[in-house]
């Protein structure tokens, strides 16, 4: 471990890097009258993310995808790892300073509805925290605020109505808007299309990708939906029951999947084309409970190819190729 | 009222096209409330008759390959900010062991057309105003649903028409085990069931859906299933009566991918094995070109578009058909931007009574904001409604196609 610890010299590049990040939740005490068991929501998962680039995150429901964002961020404590954000370690940063560091990191919620107060008038809705951090002086805050409604694509006279006028992909517009108000560098987006139909899909998509290259943000783009990850990123993870098992540039991911389960993955996306017809690789059964994963290699109980090593040692999370990194026993694992 | 309200309520001009809500004055409101109430009032009491004849709604079908006939079918909220008006003239057929895909944008009738066929349309302020379903029984026996008195549905529905929902946790008791729900099913809608001859039929119907322990589902309550399981078991259940139809409203919508594709295939199977025919609704036009035979794509309340599943996708003829194939993202859509459809449906209490999707097409011309568009046909199955095909709108067309040879030239 110490080795590894020694990668931790920061490349300049990368906004945001994450080493063995792991969260466990721990579950009731007397369950099965052990004193203490865990769900291993994130086990030890590294990654970085280059400035201005998209990494998208994707993978079954339960993964522990959301629980990666948050723990980021620090809505969650983390259980242990370490993640660097321009550099500096965050769990070093004292509170105080780590609040005034928040409008640089965002977050963008699945259900747009559930996270903007009925209360509030659109304006306020996006101001508030504008406000608070004093992003812009005071003179131009509205003037601040209209143009970020504009590049949202939000009119104007919005700015005094309430959510609940609004449709589900103008409440994805609205809180966009409320999250790069805020001059953020890395925003964490969760799922924030899979509540939308697939015309405002692209209206949403369009305008994450022309605020990316008008402001250069930093995107990790959460979603189990292949194609649209496959749309917007640069880098993409896979992940599986709390752990990455396939990781690599966009292009590699997709040309040469190598874990089986990214082929599953891969294999499983409905093609719009009734002429196609899919060679699939259907896997069988349910994602296990998280509290007790398989031994050895967590996705061997659904892997069509899994051999007797593999419930034996968990496999090794290793770079084959130029970014392009696998953990399973198919490939050499000295 | 105070001053926000002012300025919340004062229209802005050039933006109805993004304006989706009409405010009322509590006076207008009370007064719709009140004639809605008469009309809602009448028309309960025509179902809620007791002893109709049979004569009343017994019908014809137009072609007897098919089980279910919608024709001209409108059906009506009446809310207090106005009428809703969810299917406004719907026309389309489910044929005999066929499975018809049902697409289109949130909120634009898909779930109630269906919920009319099974009567259960939220009542009263939900009600059939128009047009006609035609159900074929398995003796060739032809009912009219709309006119059907609700004990007779209750024979037909859950027995030989029956219903997965996207979210199969509200569908399912959470204080009853599985076996309890399933058995009880099968006792209510097959004459002579005892309690053993249920309980062989549910575990029957467990093991179709590929259910490997089947004991302990039939003894789990629906919280200790996962998704992708409890969703099997709302198949199994539907599948115990052995259905004509099954309508499946997105089923596969809150699972993931993987689990999808285990669904979806077991729902192509099963069909095969019961012989039954299945009106697939969803928005996920990958779901759509692998599961169905024919398509209906509709648009805030109407069809706009349908055909045999080749000719929506490989020659889509609608606009708003064309716009959703592009808007998808796909390999080839790489590095440019995504096509995406601007704007969004109009509002259902205001329909214009031109062409519902003018504000958003490409291709809008002067006649397409003076009528609503007729119905074109390309082949015996394949139609659209729009002006791009016909009449002033076809010779528009084609004299702008003539502009751009000549410039090009
Ligand atoms: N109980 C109700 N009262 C009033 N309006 C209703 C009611 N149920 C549905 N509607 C309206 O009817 C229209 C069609 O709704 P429907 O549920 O059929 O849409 P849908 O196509 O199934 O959408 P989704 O893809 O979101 O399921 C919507 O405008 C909706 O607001
Ligand atoms: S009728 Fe006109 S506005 Fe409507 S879809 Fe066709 S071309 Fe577009
Ligand atoms: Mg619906």
């Amino acid at each position: 471990m110490a080795i590894e610890m020694m990668e931790y010299a920061n490349n300049s590049d990368n906004i945001l890097e994450v080493y063995n990040l792991k969260k466990y939740y721990p579950i009731s005490k007397f369950v099965l009258g052990k004193s203490r068991s865990y769900v291993k929501a994130v086990d030890d998962v590294s990654f970085s993310i280059k400035r201005g680039t998209t990494m998208g995150l994707v993978g079954e429901s339960g993964c522990g995808k959301t629980t990666v964002g948050r723990t980021i961020l620090r809505l969650h404590e983390v259980t242990d790892g370490k993640v660097f954000f321009e550099g500096r370690d965050l769990s070093k940063i004292p509170p105080a300073r780590l609040r005034k560091m928040r409008p640089q990191m965002q977050m963008i919620f699945q259900d747009p509805y559930s996270s903007l107060s009925p209360r509030m008038p659109i304006g306020e809705i996006i101001g508030e925290a504008v406000k608070e951090h004093k992003i812009v002086p005071k003179s131009e805050y509205r003037a601040y605020i209209l143009k970020v409604m504009r590049d949202c694509g939000l009119q104007p006279h919005f700015y005094y109505r309430y959510p609940h006028e609004f449709s589900g992909g103008q409440r994805q517009r609205i809180s966009i808007a409320r999250a790069v108000a805020l001059k953020p560098k890395f925003i964490i987006c969760d799922e924030p299309l899979s509540a939308l139909d697939v015309s405002i899909q692209a209206q949403i998509i369009n305008l994450m990708k022309d605020l990316q290259e008008q402001y250069g943000y930093t995107y990790l783009f959460i979603s189990h939906d292949l194609s649209v990850v496959e749309y917007l990123s640069d880098t993409i993870g896979v992940m599986y029951l709390g752990s990455m098992m396939e990781m690599g540039d966009k292009k590699k991911i997709f040309a040469n999947p190598m874990h089986p389960y990214t082929k599953a993955l891969l294999s499983a996306v409905p093609v719009s084309n009734p002429d196609v017809k899919m060679n699939r690789i259907i896997l069988e059964g349910d994602i296990p409970s998280p509290v007790n994963p398989p031994s050895g290699c967590k996705f061997r109980t659904r892997c069509p190819n899994a051999m007797p090593i593999c419930a034996e040692k968990a496999p090794v999370f290793k770079e084959y190729e130029e970014n392009h990194k696998v953990a399973c026993h198919l490939y050499s694992q000295d | 009222m105070g001053l926000l309200d002012m300025l919340k309520r004062r229209k802005v001009e050039g933006t109805e096209d993004l304006d989706n809500t009409m405010y009322l004055t509590l006076r207008e409101e009370r007064r719709i409330s009140r004639e809605n109430r008469k009309i809602m009032k009448q028309y309960e009491r025509e179902k809620n008759r007791k002893n109709v004849p049979e004569e009343e709604y017994l019908t014809q079908m137009r072609d007897p390959s098919n089980v279910v006939e919608f024709d001209n079918l409108h059906t009506y909220f009446f809310t207090d900010l106005g009428t809703v008006k969810s299917v406004n003239g719907v026309t389309f057929d489910i044929p005999q062991g066929k499975i018809v895909g049902v697409v289109g944008e949130s909120g634009c009738g898909k779930s109630v057309t269906s919920l009319s066929l099974m009567q259960l349309v939220q009542a009263p302020q939900g009600q059939i105003v128009e047009g006609s379903i035609r159900y074929q029984d398995i003796n060739g026996k032809c009912y009219e649903i709309t006119k059907m008195p609700r004990d007779k549905m209750l024979e037909i529905r859950g027995k030989e028409i029956s219903m997965i929902f996207q979210e199969p946790m509200t569908s399912l008791n959470p204080v009853f085990k599985i076996g309890e729900q399933m058995d009880e099913v099968v006792l209510l809608h097959t004459k002579g069931a005892t309690s053993e001859s249920a309980k062989a039929r549910s575990i029957e119907m467990l093991n179709l859906v590929g259910i490997a322990d089947v004991e302990k589902v039939y003894n789990s309550y629906p919280h200790e299933l996962s998704g992708g399981m409890r969703q099997r078991v709302m198949i199994a259940m539907a599948l115990s009566c052995d259905p004509r139809l099954i309508i499946a409203d997105e089923p596969t919508t809150a699972l993931d991918v993987t689990i999808q594709a285990q669904i979806l295939e077991l729902l192509r199977d099963v069909k095969d094995k019961i012989n039954g025919s299945i009106m697939l609704i969803t928005h996920d036009l990958g779901v759509i070109a692998e599961m169905a035979d024919y398509v209906v794509v509709m648009y805030a309340g109407r069809i706009i578009e349908q055909g045999t599943v080749r000719e929506i996708f490989h020659n889509p003829k609608h606009p708003y058909t064309i716009g959703l194939m592009k808007s998808k993202p796909s390999g080839d859509t790489k590095d440019n931007r995504l096509y995406s459809i601007r704007g969004q449906v109009p509002n259902p209490i205001n329909m214009p009574d031109y062409c519902y999707f003018c504000n958003r097409c490409d291709y809008a011309m002067n006649v397409c904001w003076k009528e609503y568009p007729d119905i074109v046909e390309f082949s015996e199955s394949h139609s659209a409604a729009c002006h791009l095909y016909y009449g002033e709108g076809l010779e528009e067309q084609k004299k702008r196609r003539v502009e751009v040879e000549n410039n090009g030239n």
